[in-house]
């Protein structure tokens, strides 16, 4: 059986102070590996996930059955080849697949965490992950890569240990998360917390989940991954299995019928309290304050060799936030190469079937091996 | 590689930091990184380019120099490459205080549009002239701002902008530019290369 108990594990003894104070220790943190890592350990790439990802990063994703998240770039013969590269990922923690979050139990009082589970970031995010790093005895990372949420992690991690990683992959990102972000991201919180099956957060201990809520917040935050062209180009105003309006309120129209569904299917898969704790990471998500107004000081004197990509398209994470990363690489001196890619599938790009972003990991990846 | 990047490459010493504005394919940058040990910086409008220079392992930025050269700090290379594209931006001259900020030597190459062929071709047919270096009609050319030889040496005097080397290149060969054979190279050669500094 392919429950979330058996997927794989390291227990973190080595406690990790967390920057609202409290110190964590003995958790649970699940992670997956695709390939193999070779003799000289130097070819293995750390992929963080977003938002609503997981460890599952390619083939079936055992709990869910569906294809991993980054399946259209990672795995045998992709961009990110596995027969070449060895690529490991680890839930967040604050996530809901099997590492240290608010669905866990605390071990006093047998109960779920809840809200009891303290406000983590995107830094402890990053710290708890680097002990992989000692799991596997890797002295240095080839790669350090992930998208939106997971590219703020690949910036975290560069800064914290510049000399852990070959090079780096931040897609689709920012250096500090803008209040258009920080809105949105609200927005979804406040559904969930306004469900009255939320409970202020305990409601794993009771019977039902604010699934509704959790829905709701997903929609808001599936629009905003995707454009207004593509929205339009795939959509219009396609009427759902019907020919003319119903004047009622059921899902007329095809777009309607999608976001019900990525909601519903969403809630199948996620914990609420993950979603608001993941966001709330993003939300302090701020490097440039980090180093005291100065992004550049984030990547001084570091060697790492950056590639930095964005999505013309891509309205959450704008070209113009990822080329600040650039110009404070640059300034910093360091090693940046830049690409925006044209296309029309919004923030989304990343994740999807991008032959151009494809085409530019795999290039970047081989000519630097 | 072509001749003027030959001549480029023998101007930059070994081991040191180039930003290579419009670097294209990144031909140049290629060499100057296997064969003298440069640490190069790339520039590129095309993203098309931008891809085949990764495909390298070359470190380049999409962007536009107009807009985009103020990102890099002051005196952070020791040379800036601009090969044939001062003429295509909007304020030149704002984009060669720029390299001179930027990097302590520039080398600026421009097609020159004094070369005799370019006179003959505007002269005779009365027609914007199309050469080897100018392919492109005048209503599909990216160039804004044609200059010749001598227009940018005395652009370099009058902004003090001390010309360390001028050079003239013309099927294939090199010859120094001097004050006293100036208005003669600026006849003969199809193309300027300049090592500047401020």
């Amino acid at each position: 059986m392919n429950t979330i108990e058996n997927i794989k594990k390291i227990i973190i003894e080595k406690p990790l102070k967390l920057d609202c104070g409290k110190t964590i220790s003995n958790y649970p943190m699940a992670y997956e590996t695709y390939g193999k890592l070779n003799e000289k350990k130097d070819n293995a790439i750390l992929a963080f996930h977003a938002l609503s990802g997981d460890q599952f990063v390619t083939g079936t994703n055992p709990i869910t059955n569906k294809s991993g998240w980054w399946s259209y770039l990672v795995g045998p013969n992709k961009a990110v080849d596995t027969n070449k590269f060895f690529v490991i990922c680890a839930n967040v923690i604050g996530g809901c697949m099997g590492s240290y979050g608010p669905s866990s139990v605390d071990l006093k009082t047998n109960k779920r965490l809840g809200t009891n589970f303290p406000v983590i970031t995107i830094n402890d995010m990053v710290n708890a992950q680097y002990n992989l790093l000692d799991f596997f005895k890797i002295e240095k990372l080839f790669s350090v890569m992930g998208g939106s949420m997971g590219g703020m992690q690949v910036l975290q991690f560069v800064a914290n240990y510049p000399k852990k990683t070959k090079t780096a992959i931040p897609i689709a990102c920012t250096a500090s998360h803008s209040a258009q972000n920080i809105a949105l991201n609200e927005l979804g919180r406040q559904a969930i917390m306004a469900d009255s099956n939320w409970k202020k957060g305990d409601y794993l201990n009771l019977e039902n989940s604010p699934d509704k809520g959790l829905s709701v917040a997903r929609m808001a935050a599936h629009i905003t991954y995707l454009s207004q062209k593509g929205l339009q180009e795939k959509f219009g105003r396609k009427l759902q299995e019907r020919d003319d309006l119903k004047f009622s309120f059921d899902a007329d129209f095809q777009i309607e019928s999608y976001l019900r569904h990525q909601g519903s299917a969403f809630v199948d898969r996620f914990d609420a309290n993950s979603y608001l704790y993941i966001t709330r990471a993003m939300d302090y998500f701020d490097l440039i304050k980090q180093y005291k107004g100065n992004l550049s000081h984030a990547f001084k004197d570091s060697k790492v060799k950056f590639f930095i990509i964005s999505f013309t398209s891509d309205w959450l994470y704008p070209t113009a936030e990822n080329k600040e990363i650039v110009i404070a690489l640059n300034a910093a001196g360091a090693d940046v190469g830049f690409i925006e890619i044209t296309s029309d599938k919004g923030h989304d790009s990343f994740l999807l079937d991008v032959p151009d972003f494809l085409k530019s990991i795999k290039n970047f990846l081989e000519a630097n091996y | 590689m072509k001749k003027e990047f030959q001549i480029i490459s023998e101007l930059i010493e070994e081991n040191k930091r180039v930003l290579d504005v419009g670097c294209g394919d990144g031909i140049l940058m290629k060499h100057l990184k296997d064969n003298k040990n440069v640490d190069t910086r790339g520039l590129e409008i095309s993203k098309e380019n931008v891809q085949i220079c990764i495909s390298k392992g070359l470190s380049v930025i999409e962007g536009n120099a107009e807009k985009d050269l103020q990102q890099f700090p002051n005196l952070s290379f020791d040379y800036v490459i601009l090969s044939q594209t001062l003429q295509a931006f909007y304020n030149p001259e704002k984009v060669i205080e720029d390299l001179l900020r930027v990097a302590n030597k520039a080398i600026v190459t421009i097609p020159n549009f004094g070369y005799w062929k370019v006179r003959l071709h505007l002269f005779f047919k009365g027609t914007m002239p199309i050469t080897k270096h100018l392919p492109n009609e005048w209503y599909n050319t990216p160039n804004l701002h044609m200059c010749t030889i001598k227009d940018f040496v005395n652009f370099c005097k009058k902004k003090n902008i001390n010309l360390f080397k001028s050079l003239a290149l013309h099927e294939e060969k090199v010859s120094n530019i001097s004050l006293k054979n100036l208005n003669f190279k600026n006849l003969l050669s199809e193309l300027g290369i300049f090592l500047i500094e401020k």
